[in-house]
């Protein structure tokens, strides 16, 4: 089959490799029939997630058709369509039991990597370095899918795929980003980052409640989305005076909770930001958390700082001191997906949402890594990018 | 007060951290006197960190920071060569080392690991009796045979495709608590081992301790025994334990063996 490949850092190619098999019981093959190019792909692409291997097959949004399960998989047959989650889990652990499904205790088969680096060991992940497992991920014509009985979820027909392909990720991930923040009557909600995460973020926190939603990014067609389709205030990170803004636009107090969905590699011009570009290219530091400093520091008192961004190892200058003098609130982490599916499909079902709206972009997987140039530059108005085998 | 809170503005780490913001000249104005260079430097000097005191003292000159800083990186790379992550790895796969596991005199292996499991005590326990059961998680077994009620007949694999073999007993038992063993004579290796299942509290499963000693004589056996279990016997122990949980709970052991990828044109990894 076609499957695009890692190969070195700024480089994926569309490569022809076997076909994937059933190895567990618990597996299903599914024929892709359309996957996504997600942000956090581009930390992979930009070389900031250590232990990725050069033909790595990438990709971990994903859907299609069954076309073969494993004998214990009694819920799905062939030719069912199904959303597959980014996260792998098993369904039996402690974690998953308390629906802490991202943290799974079997499903990362070198969780012996990620301990040395974490302590313990998150779920396995569909195509993201060999810490997080290892497993082949969807930006291909086929996908092993493990633990098949628990993870996928059947979609029924009519649905186009557009319209449910987000479950696998980035909706989800922008509505546990907004749960996250335990959102009260009247609160005001900042969210760092316009792109797809930020955007259903933003949804997220009017559908949970919040009274005002105002978006932080610079990119301007992303600003325009978020206040076309997502009915937030904006403001431009460049702008020097965010802090001072975003207490003004509060009456003083700041916001009651903000969203960091920018992560690891937020730009800035500030001078911190600066200097976190110079230290990670310097190996002094891993991660350049400009975005989450600057949304500790702006949260009112007692208020949540949620961050779905993705971070990965070390961050220089992180203001633990005003988050603990501030009594902030701070929560994190891959997204608990098997969670919020099921609940999520039925608002689209509803009407509440379409999730189609963040696409720009449609392509063959062939043209994948041209893809992955657009997106990073975000060229071309470049929001959100689909892919067709 | 306000000097405080003037000098934590200044110091913060965003660009609305500065006196310069318009929302708040006035404020500004009115703290100004208060606040001066000395201070502010001494607050930072507090806080320690180099970087952060460049930072406050150079809004307006940066390009001779960034400067600086890559001057010094550079020294830093060149010296250490690689980065924070590995490093880290690498620092704490040495602490695993001289962690639970001894190894006396570069032959005994003696390693104490312990694992929790998301099932009942008493069916760990039942499946751990069968000791036929532990090849599907002990990699370094290749079969364990029962010969008797208390009996077993192992073979463990050892380099270049070559075996080493024993007889064990049962010397100790507790239904759904306990099970010590231990390899009985002319054994190619000494051997004895003991688990012990403890319900953990408010039905968080059970917490399974496991013990193995491995006594090699001397000569080529102990020199196979000791590679059997690599560098890191602790390692493989907790990745055997691992893979108990993981049959336990999820009935199958997580793996991308035999998965395609861009690497092979055939089979995959
Ligand atoms: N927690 C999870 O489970 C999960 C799941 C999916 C994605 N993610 C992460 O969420 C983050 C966003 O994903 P995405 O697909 O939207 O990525 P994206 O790269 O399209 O969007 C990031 C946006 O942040 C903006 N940005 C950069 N610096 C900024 C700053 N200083 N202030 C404000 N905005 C800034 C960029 O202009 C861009 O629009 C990534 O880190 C991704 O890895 C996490
Ligand atoms: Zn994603
Ligand atoms: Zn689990």
């Amino acid at each position: 089959m076609k499957a695009l490949c890692w190969q070195g850092k700024n480089k994926v190619s569309v490569e022809n490799v076997p076909d994937p098999k059933i190895l567990n019981s618990r597996d299903a093959i599914i024929k892709i029939t359309t996957a996504a190019i997600c942000g956090s792909d581009l930390h992979l692409y930009n070389g900031y997630i250590p232990t990725m291997e050069k033909g790595d097959i990438m990709g971990h949004e994903n859907m299609g058709e069954v076309v073969e399960v494993g004998s214990d998989v009694k819920n799905l047959k062939v030719g069912d369509r199904v959303v597959v989650p980014f996260t792998i889990s098993c369904g039996h652990c402690f974690f998953c039991k308390k629906e802490l499904w991202s943290l799974c205790d079997n499903s990362n088969p070198n969780a012996w990597m990620a301990e040395k680096l974490y302590g313990y060991s998150p779920s396995g992940l569909f195509g993201f370095s060999h810490m997080m497992g290892g497993y082949a991920g969807g930006q291909a014509e086929y996908l092993r899918v493990p633990f098949a009985d628990v993870g996928p979820v059947k979609i029924p027909d009519g649905i186009p795929d557009e319209k449910v392909l987000f479950l696998s990720d980035i909706f989800p991930t922008g509505y546990m980003a907004a749960v996250n923040c335990d959102i009260q009557p009247g609160d005001t909600v900042a969210v760092w980052g316009c792109g797809p995460v930020g955007q259903f973020a933003i949804k997220s926190a009017y559908m949970l409640g919040a009274e005002h939603v105002i978006a932080i990014d610079q990119v301007p067609e992303r600003l325009e989305m978020a206040t076309r389709d997502g009915k937030a205030e904006t403001l431009d990170f460049a702008d020097e005076y965010i802090f001072d803004k975003l207490k003004e636009m509060t009456g003083g107090r700041g916001p009651d909770s903000c969203i960091d969905a920018v992560g690891l590699e937020a730009h800035g011009t500030s001078p911190d930001a600066l200097l976190d570009r110079v230290k990670a290219a310097a190996f002094l530091a891993t991660d350049r958390p400009h975005a989450l400093r600057q949304a500790i520091n702006a949260c009112r008192k007692g208020g949540t700082v949620s961050i779905p961004g993705v971070y990965g190892a070390f961050l220089d200058k992180f203001p633990l001191g005003a988050a603990f003098n501030k009594g902030l609130t701070l929560k994190m982490g891959q997204t608990h997906m098997h969670k919020f599916m099921r609940p999520l499909l039925a608002r689209i079902q509803n009407g509440d949402i379409d999730p189609s709206f963040v696409i720009t972009h449609r392509m063959k997987l062939d043209d994948a890594p041209k893809g992955y140039e657009t997106f990073k530059h975000k060229e071309d108005d470049c929001i959100k990018i689909v892919l067709k085998p | 007060m306000a000097t405080k809170e003037n000098v934590i503005r200044e110091t913060a780490l965003t660009p609305t951290a500065g006196t310069r913001g318009s929302m708040n000249r006035a404020e500004d104005s009115r703290n100004s006197q208060s606040t001066n260079v000395g201070q502010t430097e001494r607050y930072i000097s507090a806080i320690g960190g180099g970087a952060l005191a460049l930072y406050g003292l150079t809004r307006g000159s940066l390009g001779g920071v960034a400067l600086a800083l890559i001057g010094g990186s550079l020294i830093y790379r060149g010296t250490t060569g690689h980065c924070n992550v590995y490093e880290a790895m690498d620092v704490n796969t040495a602490r695993g080392k001289s962690g639970a596991a001894s190894v006396a005199g570069n032959r005994g292996i003696k390693v104490e690991k312990s694992v929790t499991v998301n099932r009942p005590a008493a069916e760990l326990y039942r499946y751990w009796r069968n000791f036929e059961n532990l090849p599907k998680f002990m990699d370094h077994l290749e079969s364990v045979r029962t010969t008797g009620e208390k009996r077993s007949h192992w073979v463990a694999k050892a380099p270049a495709g070559t075996t080493v073999e024993w007889d064990a007993e049962i010397i100790n038992e507790k239904e759904n608590e306990l099970i010590a063993w231990r390899s009985l004579e002319n054994a190619d290796v000494d051997n004895a081992g003991s688990v012990r299942f403890q319900e953990a509290p408010a039905g968080r499963g059970t917490e399974v301790r496991v013990s193995l000693e491995y006594d090699p004589p001397g000569g080529m056996v102990g020199a196979a025994i000791a590679k059997l279990f690599g560098e890191a016997p602790d390692q493989q122990i907790q990745e055997d334990l691992r893979r108990f949980k993981q049959v336990m709970e999820a009935g199958e052991r997580a793996t991308t063996e035999g998965q395609a990828s861009g690497r092979s044109a055939t089979s995959g990894r």
